[in-house]
């Protein structure tokens, strides 16, 4: 049984109340969050009432909703009305949403327990939440490595049973990358799927948000939740088929697609996971379909043009007029918000909004800016043209396990190569989902990463689904020490 | 030497849409500042904008109405730059692909002005500087906006103005906006350069930004015309840049150069979605735009036979247009319609704002009724200008100030002996009249017109006090 089904029968059976599970899991944030740090703000009055509302509806005989009752976390980049929300950036402390996110209204409509808000990088730009004003967030499975990012909080909380999911965002792999890294699942709905009304923006034409759970069937169960239209969102086009209900298709003559390009420079524990994850899709029944697919090498540079080009265009606006940072001393108004610009934003953001503001500048544009659209225009074809002949593709999650605390830092270059496996999907606006599939020589988790065409996220959440199954490889979902019921 | 004035325009309208162009806050004018304002317009980390369907459709009814090529799909650009009276630090526009293309309006000369593009855009905040600070309004941030960009075809004020006048009324006629330039809903920028006549290339332009009224235009435009004649005159070289024309010192100065030009970083706005109109869409619209100025003014002049002068002043108010042409439905003299709204209607609406308005106390049928009364020759118009003033006093139709009686006319032999009477006591005006002063002539007919409560016809009796004295 997944752990949200899990817990959700606990309650229902009146094993434990809302509010002794919601106390659990403060107890838990309170006892692990000073060394792990996956939460920067922990809502403990709104988490108690929101449980209390859940107990009065289980004491009056009532059905609970899917998330009904479920203690979670959320990114600190989704908008909560009167809850602080920063982008782990110095530029929004204190800055408190008058507004709610679409993403929240859906859980607070079902009642969801919000246990707080976790950790990023920095307006979520980085992958190990290093660039964080809070600092790093640890890995659970070993302190000694980070838990990756952006989403690295939300992976760590769920991985610390610190909450029973946690919602990110993925930009390039933010969702993805840190579920990877903490041996836990993380799904990327398709683009549209799911609201970004709220999101604080980092890349408009890439940002979604999604699931970081302990196994494929919550991240299903929370993924339907979330996909519906949302008339606020002009780009939402929601969903109407529930995964949850193809989880038990067969994979019988599953067409799955491997491309050797995403394996190169990939570590040698890794290669032998994922070959082992082959196996068993192909023990399974599934058919193994070789393609190339040589515009890989084309795809970071595309990535980082176009989000960084809409960065520079999204962060604008924070200026430290109306809310957010303001400096002590200005002469002028230029001045005031050149200061509040250089002093509020980190290294990494304004790198990022720099390299975006010159690939947009006139003389520039045709040769960065318009080149990466045309490229990505046609990595969409050639993943088009792929699903033609396969359901989904099969590729590592990360070509590395999870950094080591500071790794990350060292070469920003070389971090932003880790994003590869990542990125196309993002680029191309499809679903992925990263499953454990093994550890490596010092028993980090490895992730095997699943794409699928648009709007086939059921495809993608089955295929992960009966691989977990198949190998009973569910990160240690079996096992709920935390609750200790 | 005689230089040439070349100019273009680039020309802001506020559409009255109810609400604004991204979120569901209304458009209204005025408003305490920052309360028709929400989280969407205020730019919010985290809101997104959605398109509102009507801007969409006002666009393109102006691009029909100028004549313009509408685009089938179109697309939302970001235009970025930094000012505190735009919250989200760049402006949703459109760039390379506006949703109208390539139109044109006719001035009277036959001349036509070529429109290049007209595109849709929202408006930002305003900023208020007062008690030693500055302070944000974002009530307007938001309002949707058009931009409608001609070549650089004008030759001379006039033809600027003209241009605008018309511009302003097609807008009106269409409704997409109500265009009250006092509430800066049609603003301009205009783009002006010399050059000496005959010459073929066009000279180092400057622009002007932001003018509301009609007046400055063209004091801004000749102020500048003259700078730029001078400069030449004197061998300089015209700097190419932006200027803002200050009203009461009546001169223009410079806001920024070409160096200082901001580079916009226009690209595709993520967040929205392709504008996609069909051709029956375009269609549609088009059948629902009402005849146009132009149009209406071809009719009044050729078929219902209106002057040119009045039928200029009945279509410059468009409630005042249909008001007449309800009045003169069924009647065949239009002008006299024309004429009594133009006169004794005209005298009681005496500011535009009451002719826009058109607040006429009585409806066009009250009007028409009087009319066919004269038409039909039951009332003298004499009779018909009195009752007229008594209808606009009260409201009231006809029928309450002229009884059938008053209808009957007069009887030939009774307005015979009148005219004689006439004649006879008014001796002075006779010999005056017999002596060559035509006006004389009228102050017998007024006698019988009161004599008779202004029942006999003038003409009638003209005739016969003619007859008498001969």
């Amino acid at each position: 049984m997944s752990k949200i089904k899990y817990l959700k029968s606990l309650l229902e059976t009146k094993e434990i109340s809302c509010v002794e599970l919601t106390k659990k899991y403060l107890n838990s944030i309170e006892k692990q969050n000073n060394i792990i740090n996956a939460y920067v703000n922990v809502t403990v009055e709104e988490a108690i009432k929101t449980a209390k509302k859940v107990d009065e509806k289980i004491a009056a005989g009532e059905k609970l909703m899917p998330l009904e009752g479920i203690p979670m976390s959320r990114k600190d980049n989704i908008s909560t009305k009167n809850i602080e929300t920063t982008c782990c950036s110095k530029m929004l402390q204190g800055y408190y949403p008058i507004y709610d996110a679409t993403v929240w209204k859906i859980l607070q409509d079902q009642n969801s327990v919000l246990l707080g808000k976790t950790n990023m990088d920095e307006f979520a730009m980085g992958s190990s939440c290093e660039s964080s004003i809070y600092g790093a967030t640890l890995n659970p499975h070993n302190t000694d490595y980070v838990a990756g990012g952006s989403s690295g909080g939300a992976a760590a909380s769920v991985k610390g049973n610190m909450a029973a999911f946690g919602l990110g965002s993925d930009t390039g792999g933010s969702i993805r990358q840190p579920a990877s890294f903490c041996g836990l699942v993380g799904f990327k709905p398709t683009y549209g799927t799911v609201s970004r009304y709220g999101v604080v923006a980092y890349a408009s034409s890439l940002d979604q948000v999604g699931p970081i759970t302990n196994s494929v069937e919550d991240a299903a169960i929370v993924y339907d939740c979330l996909s519906l239209f949302d008339p606020k969102d002009a780009t939402s086009i929601g969903s109407k088929i529930s995964t949850v209900d193809k989880l038990n298709s067969s994979i019988k003559g599953l067409k799955i697609g491997i491309a050797e390009e995403y394996f190169e420079g990939i570590n040698e524990d890794i290669k032998s996971s994922i070959d082992e994850a082959i196996k068993a899709y192909e023990d399974a029944g599934a058919q193994i379909i070789h393609f190339q697919m040589p515009k890989l090498h084309a795809v970071l540079p595309v990535y980082f043009i176009i989000s960084c080009a809409e960065a520079s265009s999204n962060l604008g606006r924070f200026d430290g007029i109306r809310y957010g940072y303001k400096t002590d001393s200005y002469k002028d108004i230029e001045e005031m918000i050149c200061k509040n610009r250089s002093e509020g934003f980190g290294k990494e953001v304004q790198r990022r909004m720099l390299l975006g503001t010159y690939v947009l500048s006139s003389g520039y544009y045709d040769a960065y800016y318009k080149k990466a659209q045309n490229l990505r225009y046609s990595i969409i074809q050639d993943f088009k043209k792929i699903f033609e002949s396969c359901d989904v593709i099969l590729t590592p999650s990360v070509p590395v396990t999870a950094f080591k605390k500071g790794e990350a830092l060292i070469d920003p270059i070389a971090t932003y190569m880790m994003d590869i496996c990542t990125v196309p999907v993002n680029i191309a606006g499809l679903p992925a989902i990263s499953v454990p599939c093994g550890f490596d020589r010092n028993k980090m988790p490895i992730g095997m990463q699943l794409i699928g065409n648009s709007f086939e996220d059921y495809k993608v959440l089955n295929a992960a689904y009966q691989y977990e199954k198949q190998t009973k490889n569910i990160g240690e979902t079996s096992s709920y020490p935390e609750v200790e019921i | 030497m005689s230089y040439e004035l070349v100019a273009g325009l680039e020309t802001h309208i506020e559409l009255s849409t109810n609400t604004k162009i991204f979120c569901q806050c209304t458009t209204a004018f005025g408003g305490e500042p920052n309360t028709h304002c929400c989280p969407i317009c205020m730019g919010m980390p985290g809101t997104l904008p959605k398109l509102n369907k009507k801007v969409v459709e006002y666009a393109v009814k102006a691009g029909i109405a100028v004549n313009c090529k509408i685009r089938n799909i179109s697309k939302m650009d970001r235009k970025n730059y930094v000012y505190p009276d735009l919250p989200k630090a760049y402006q949703i526009s459109q760039f390379d692909k506006p949703i109208c293309y390539e139109g044109y309006i006719k001035l009277s000369s036959g001349k036509s002005i070529d429109i290049n593009r007209i595109h849709i855009e929202e408006d930002a905040g305003k900023l208020i500087h007062e008690r030693g600070g500055t302070y944000i309004d974002y009530n307007r941030g938001g309002v949707p906006l058009i931009e409608i960009v001609t070549e650089p075809d004008f030759r001379s004020i006039d033809e600027v103005l003209e241009y605008l006048e018309k511009l302003r009324l097609i807008m009106k006629y269409i409704g997409v906006s109500d265009v009250k330039m006092q509430e800066g809903s049609l603003r301009c920028d205009v783009n002006i350069s010399v050059r000496k006549k005959g010459e073929e290339k066009l000279g180092i332009r400057t622009e002007i930004k932001n003018m509301n009224s009609l007046n400055f235009i063209a004091k801004a435009m000749e102020y500048e015309f003259e700078r730029h004649v001078d400069i030449l005159e004197s061998g300089g070289k015209i700097e190419q840049e932006t200027r803002r024309y200050d009203s009461e010192l009546n001169i223009t100065e410079s806001m920024r150069g070409k160096e200082d030009a901001d580079d916009y970083r226009y690209f595709r706005d993520p967040d929205l979605v392709n504008i996609n109109v069909s051709e029956e869409e375009i269609n549609r619209l088009k059948d629902e735009l009402p005849q146009l100025p132009d149009e209406k003014m071809h009719v009044f002049m050729n078929v219902y036979g209106i002057p040119k002068d009045d039928a200029e002043l009945l279509i410059k108010y468009k409630k005042i247009a249909e008001y007449f042409e309800e009045a003169s439905k069924d009647i065949k003299n239009k002008k006299l319609a024309s004429n009594y709204i133009l006169g004794q209607i005209f005298r009681r609406l005496p500011t535009d704002w009451e002719k826009e308005e058109c607040g006429i106390s009585i409806p066009p049928e009250y009007l028409s009724e009087l009319i066919s009364l004269i038409e039909s020759k039951k009332i003298t118009s004499s009779m018909a200008s009195t009752a007229l003033e008594k209808m606009l006093d009260s409201g009231k139709s006809v029928r309450e100030f002229i009884s059938e009686n008053d209808m009957q006319g007069i009887d030939d032999d009774v307005l015979k002996e009148i005219c004689m009477r006439a004649v006879s006591e008014n001796q002075e005006a006779v010999k005056s009249y017999l002596g060559g002063k035509e006006k004389a002539f009228s102050s017998i007919i007024g006698y019988i017109m009161k004599e008779t409560k202004g029942k006999a016809d003038p003409q009638k009796a003209a005739e016969i006090v003619k007859e008498i004295i001969n």
